[in-house]
């Protein structure tokens, strides 16, 4: 996040930053109504990662990230697998749009031990959601110019639940002939990503395969610390990792790779009209990437950490 | 046997003839699956296949089509309940001479088969609002958890890791891999990691050599085994075994190829290789040895591939040239 606000001093970015700590592992945390009322005055947020820790217990099932998406309402989250120039991968070329519902689903911190030793967990899936995330996939191609959609699902078990998600996708497909649609199952899609990402262009999803679909992408070009990625509520904007790792080891060792979050940066920046510093930014970032050799132990090439 | 539809029963036969060049000890039954219907008006699976089942306990089944609603899902339904089959097996191994974007890959999955995300049971609590239950139980998380590391021993493995969502879904995943670290208790000799789902999807495409056995719930395991095939080419050269406690089923998970069927055109080997674990799993791993070695010899010398390998052998020829390799190694 420093790197963020050095980058942005540099490139003259009239942005002023209302800086917030939100943690569960941090004892010097604001509060998460405070961190709320922030982004709903401002509209627009960059957000760094928030660990949920597996040992985390104490009866609370939502996580924190689970909760800052409830009450700002950030239904979608986009994350725009790309692959950066110069930055060598398996796959060439790369460039999709991973749209995952984020409120519901298999997210619902509904679950209950139904008998001694038998756990039951809900996934919900609602008819609002899946037209609100369908709708939003269809906008958001037509906006960027893309040609298709691809709707992620296993209907194929999950008659009603998936079968309700996969039904409104089409039905909302109706309204933008001028756009591809086409539906596929979940364990496909990951075979068809490993082996031929390249027919994908715009993916739409409910929320549990959205976070294996995110993170498989970002693997295909190059992990967690390239990849952008960005959630909306219908009034608020919160800019992201694509690929959400805290990667505790390398806290405060100055080894982090704040690519991605630049490139959330950058199109926070496109978000509220400041192309032209956002251009700035992004054309040096992956001039660093493409030209500077300087291997980082964990991560990608970049000059400075 | 269970041929299966469309190139289902050339590939058996091939399959069969390749056990004869190695004098491999398996005599056949072949059962056709194809449901009959009842005095009720009712299609079902014919009898014969549960007696057959019921005797030998061992079967190896090549691909069948799929009739929407019916059919393929009801047959390894039924027998899943039948024979208790809770783990599906899926060795993912580079297959030299069939080169992808991930050379050296060798792991396997171990996905949890009776229930999970498919228990089917789900209902619309209002309108416009679906409720999918996913159930995890002691039971099967600890029956799968021992097979994964019973199999780590047995195929000279080193590490079993659980793969799971237990910081979102804190007390089914967090049972089933509370019961995985029960299991790894008492096998110290195994070594035992933890990775959350996500992570091994972000992992997998960079590097999948860092994996060995990885063990899962039921539909993290049909997401992984499907995406660990895609790794080394598909599913027309990885087999699969469904283990159970009555029984065992080693199959072919790919398609039935109906525009190439009949043609002398098909790929046995995702079959073959399925057959081959069905001997490991019968005892008669020498002769598994035997054949999976000419199988992959004849794939890298790379001169009698059908086809989908990127050569023009057709499956008798492919066939036969492993069958000569297969008497070499006598």
């Amino acid at each position: 996040m420093t790197s963020v606000k050095d980058v942005f001093t540099s490139a003259g970015v009239p942005v002023d930053f209302e800086e917030l700590f939100l943690s569960t592992t941090l004892s010097r945390a604001a509060s998460l109504e405070s961190v709320v009322d922030s982004f709903k005055q401002n509209g627009v947020g960059l957000k760094g990662i928030i660990t949920t820790p597996s040992s985390f217990k104490g009866g609370i099932l939502q996580t924190l990230n689970m909760k800052l998406r409830n009450e700002l309402d950030l239904f979608a989250n986009v994350v725009l697998i790309k692959s950066l120039p110069g930055f060598k991968t398996r796959h060439d070329n790369l460039n999709f749009v991973v749209i995952r519902e984020q409120i519901e689903g298999e997210y619902s911190a509904k679950e209950h031990e139904a008998d001694p030793g038998v756990i039951e967990s809900l996934k919900i899936i609602t008819r609002k959601n899946s037209e609100r995330i369908a709708k939003f996939a269809f906008q958001y191609a037509t906006k960027h110019k893309r040609k298709k959609v691809t709707a992620v699902h296993k209907a194929n078990i999950m008659k009603q639940s998936d079968g309700l998600f996969i039904r409104c996708c089409e039905e909302v497909a109706q309204f933008y002939p001028q756009i591809k649609f086409e539906t596929m199952i979940i364990d496909n899609c990951c075979m068809q990503l490993v082996s031929n990402p390249h027919q994908f262009d715009v993916m739409v999803m409910p929320n549990l395969y959205g976070n294996i679909v995110d993170n498989l992408a970002a693997g295909l070009v190059g992990g967690a610390g390239v990849v952008p990625g960005e959630s909306f509520g219908s009034d608020v904007a919160v800019f992201e990792q694509g690929a959400r790792h805290a990667f505790a080891e390398a806290i405060g060792k100055n080894i982090a790779n704040p690519t991605a979050t630049l490139l959330s940066a950058c199109n926070m920046l496109k978000h509220i009209n400041l192309h032209h510093h956002a251009g700035l930014i992004e054309e040096a970032v992956y001039k660093v990437v493409r030209e500077e050799q300087v291997c980082i132990k964990f991560d990608v090439h970049v000059r400075q950490t | 046997m269970i041929p299966g539809d469309g190139i289902g029963p050339e590939i058996s036969a091939s399959v069969k003839e390749i056990f004869r060049a190695a004098d491999a000890p398996v005599e056949w039954e072949d059962v056709d699956v194809t449901p009959v219907k009842g005095p009720d008006g009712n299609y079902k699976l014919p009898a014969k296949i549960f007696e057959s089942m019921g005797k030998t306990k061992v079967g190896l089944k090549g691909p069948l089509e799929t009739p929407v609603g019916k059919g393929h899902r009801s047959l390894n339904l039924a027998l899943r309940k039948e024979f208790n089959l809770y783990a599906n097996v899926r060795p993912c191994k580079s297959i030299e001479g069939y080169q992808t974007a991930y050379p050296s890959v060798d792991l396997v999955t171990i996905r949890e088969n009776t229930e999970g995300e498919y228990s089917g049971i789900e209902h619309e609590l209002a309108k416009g609002l679906v409720q999918s239950v996913k159930k995890i139980t002691e039971k099967a998380s600890m029956r799968v958890a021992e097979y994964a590391f019973a199999y780590a021993r047995d195929n000279n493995r080193h590490t079993v890791t659980a793969v799971h969502k237990a910081n979102v879904m804190k007390m089914s995943d967090g049972l089933f891999l509370k019961c995985c670290r029960t299991v790894a208790e008492r096998n110290k000799d195994i070594k035992f990691e933890e990775m959350y789902l996500d992570t091994v999807c972000l992992n997998m495409p960079k590097d999948p050599t860092q994996f060995d056995v990885l063990v899962m719930p039921n539909l993290y395991g049909d997401i992984l085994s499907d995406l660990c095939a895609g790794l080394i080419g598909g599913l027309g050269v990885t087999p699969s075994g469904n283990i159970g406690e009555d029984g065992a089923i080693f199959e072919s998970v790919h398609g039935t190829a109906p525009d190439i069927a009949g043609q002398d055109k098909a790929n046995p080997t995702a079959l073959l290789l399925s057959a081959v674990m069905m001997l490991r799993y019968m005892g008669l791993g020498d002769y598994g040895r035997r054949i999976e070695t000419a199988a992959l010899d004849v794939i890298r010398e790379g001169k009698h591939l059908t086809g989908d390998l990127g050569g023009r052998a057709k499956c008798s020829e492919f066939t036969a040239e492993i069958c000569r390799k297969v008497r070499e190694l006598d």
